[in-house]
């Protein structure tokens, strides 16, 4: 298949390894750790546990308020994380919000800039292959505000569908959209949608958190107005986030969450807010979350994230060529099939092992995959799949987990009997 | 969980589950759904003077969970819904729960959960009825 288009850098992902101390540990069983599941999260490199261990061993100290050195220390170096991640897509600083995870992100925006801004009589446009988190947070502000909820069809490759998308715009108030599948790994045509969006008079927010990871964000170029994405699945902590919002678009939004550290003045009877992006960041912030992030994105600056994406290419290509000699043993794959189109995941199922059965016994030989419906139980339903066995790449993995994928996959035939 | 987990008979009452479909007109029935796997199972059950005279279950999802349903299905019949009520995981974990996960625990006992909560439900609803 189109494999030959990447050569897989192994040499490089080799060194990559070399950074994680976790996959140096063998499992319990004395396996070699393969793990296939970074689209739940991913793992972290040294530079970043390092980033935080010197938080809390060296300079530990709220921000924002003390005058002694390491609060200052502590101020200086989370507002340089903010700095490091607005460069990392592109971005202004004051338009860099602090949240605990895309989830999180995505409610912000439902609430201050939805509740404000959407009407009866108004829709919000979403695709069918949204994760729960770019759906629960719109069916309720749908259901506070009187708006309807409009979809995207995707075909049976888990492509999207556009033919109606003009008709789809109309009255729209806001475009709600993945920028990759994390169940099939599509990359959504994310180019062609957004300016039809914009032009149509909508607001645009990309849930980002299967996209900052793994392809090079330019939020300027993209043209969103909002673009929510997680720590944890770009090599950095949990419980850290990020919205980025358009500036004149967040300044006009009421505050979401309120109480300390988002305020100017406070009297007994009334309040004004802070200024950007500090009005949005109520209480004391994931300090060393944010500084552990930022390490992150300078690791994956490093890495360089055009080979980020080449070396993933490439990857999924090999594993879609290794995966397609278990087709005539029942193994069928999900989504997408050529690797231009797919970031990094790939959904299958193998003859009539549930995915459940087929995650133990891969469990068995220290490979990690994901099994279920992936958050997205909306489109499991409309492709009739009741579950599915997910592998998704990142940078430290190499041809040999894909082997071990196969080889684990080969003995779940053999117990299976199939 | 260990290699040698899918014995067999875990794997023939996976591809042939025992009391498998509906009753035309069940006395109890329950469904349930595991939601960390999407996991389902419904149990259906027709008495007879007090006692599981027949039973019925069907479902969707890992070998655990439906080989394990199965097999519960077998050896309930002549029980009261007060016994089944009271049933312990025991009876589904002498089966299937030898060396799993806790995390299959819960595929392995989702089929007594949906068979106990068809009992209770009926217990429950008997003073309404009379
Ligand atoms: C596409 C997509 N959106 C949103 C989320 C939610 O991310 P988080 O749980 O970090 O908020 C995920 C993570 O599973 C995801 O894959």
């Amino acid at each position: 298949m189109t494999s030959t288009l990447d050569t897989c850098d192994d040499a490089k992902a080799a060194r990559v390894v070399a950074d994680f101390p976790i996959l140096a540990r063998p499992t319990a069983r004395g396996k070699r750790l393969v793990y296939l599941d970074s689209a739940a999260t991913s793992q972290k490199p040294l530079a970043v546990i390092a980033a935080i261990d010197e938080y809390y061993r060296e300079y530990n100290a709220n921000i924002h308020r003390g005058v002694y050195e390491i609060a200052e220390r502590a101020t200086a170096t989370f507002e340089a994380a903010r700095e490091k991640l607005a460069r990392f897509v592109n971005a202004d600083p004051r338009e860099i919000v602090w949240t605990r995870n895309a989830t999180e992100a995505i409610n912000l925006v439902a609430y201050s800039w939805g509740s404000a801004n959407l009407r009866r009589g108004d829709a919000i446009l979403l695709s069918e292959l949204e994760h729960h988190s770019n759906l629960v947070p719109w069916q309720l502000l749908a259901e506070r505000t009187g708006a309807s909820l409009r979809f995207i069809p995707v075909d049976d490759r888990g492509e999207l569908v556009l033919d109606d998308l003009d008709a789809l715009l109309r009255d729209c108030k806001l475009v709600a959209l993945a920028h990759v599948s994390n169940t099939l790994g599509t990359i959504l045509p994310l180019e062609t949608i957004v300016p039809r969006a914009r032009r149509a008079g909508a607001v645009v927010l990309i849930d980002g958190a299967q996209g900052a990871p793994h392809l090079r964000v330019d939020v300027a170029a993209l043209d969103a107005d909002f673009y929510a994405f997680s720590g944890h699945k770009m090599l950095g902590p949990t419980g850290i986030g990020v919205l980025y919002g358009k500036r004149a678009l967040l300044e006009a939004m009421p505050p979401f969450l309120t109480g300390g550290d988002m305020i100017r003045r406070v009297e007994y009877a009334r309040t004004s807010f802070n200024d950007l992006p500090w009005k949005f960041e109520a209480g004391t912030s994931n300090i060393a979350g944010a500084i552990g992030l930022a390490a992150a994105a300078e690791y994956l600056n490093a890495l360089d994230l055009d080979w980020v994406r080449a070396h993933e290419r490439a990857l999924t290509g090999y594993a879609l060529e290794r995966l397609g000699e278990l087709e005539p043993r029942g193994l069928a794959l999900y989504g997408p099939r050529d690797p231009q189109r797919i970031s990094g995941v790939l959904s299958f199922n193998f003859a009539d092992i549930h995915a459940h059965d087929l995650a133990s016994i891969l469990d068995t030989e220290g490979v990690c995959i994901r099994a279920g419906h992936h958050c997205t139980m909306p489109l499991m339903e409309k492709m009739g799949w009741s579950a599915t066995a997910r592998a998704s790449f990142y940078v430290y993995n190499t041809r040999a987990d894909v082997d071990a994928l196969v080889d684990g996959l080969a003995k779940a035939a053999r117990i299976f009997k199939i | 969980m260990d290699d040698d987990f899918y014995r067999d008979y875990i794997l023939d009452h996976y591809r042939n589950p025992r009391n498998f479909g509906h009753l035309e007109h069940p006395d109890a029935s329950a469904d349930d759904t595991n939601p960390l796997c999407g996991d389902r199972i419904a149990m259906e059950l027709q008495l007879t003077d007090g006692r599981v005279s027949d039973v019925r279950f069907s479902g969707k999802g890992c070998a655990i969970s439906q080989a394990s349903a199965s097999m519960l299905t077998e050896s309930i019949r002549g029980k009261t819904l007060e016994e089944i009520a009271k049933l312990p995981k025991d009876v589904v974990l002498e089966n299937v729960g030898i060396g799993i996960s806790p995390t299959r625990m819960k595929c392995a006992t989702l089929g007594l959960r949906v068979l106990k909560s068809a009992a209770i439900g009926r217990i429950a609803a008997w003073p309404d009825e009379e």
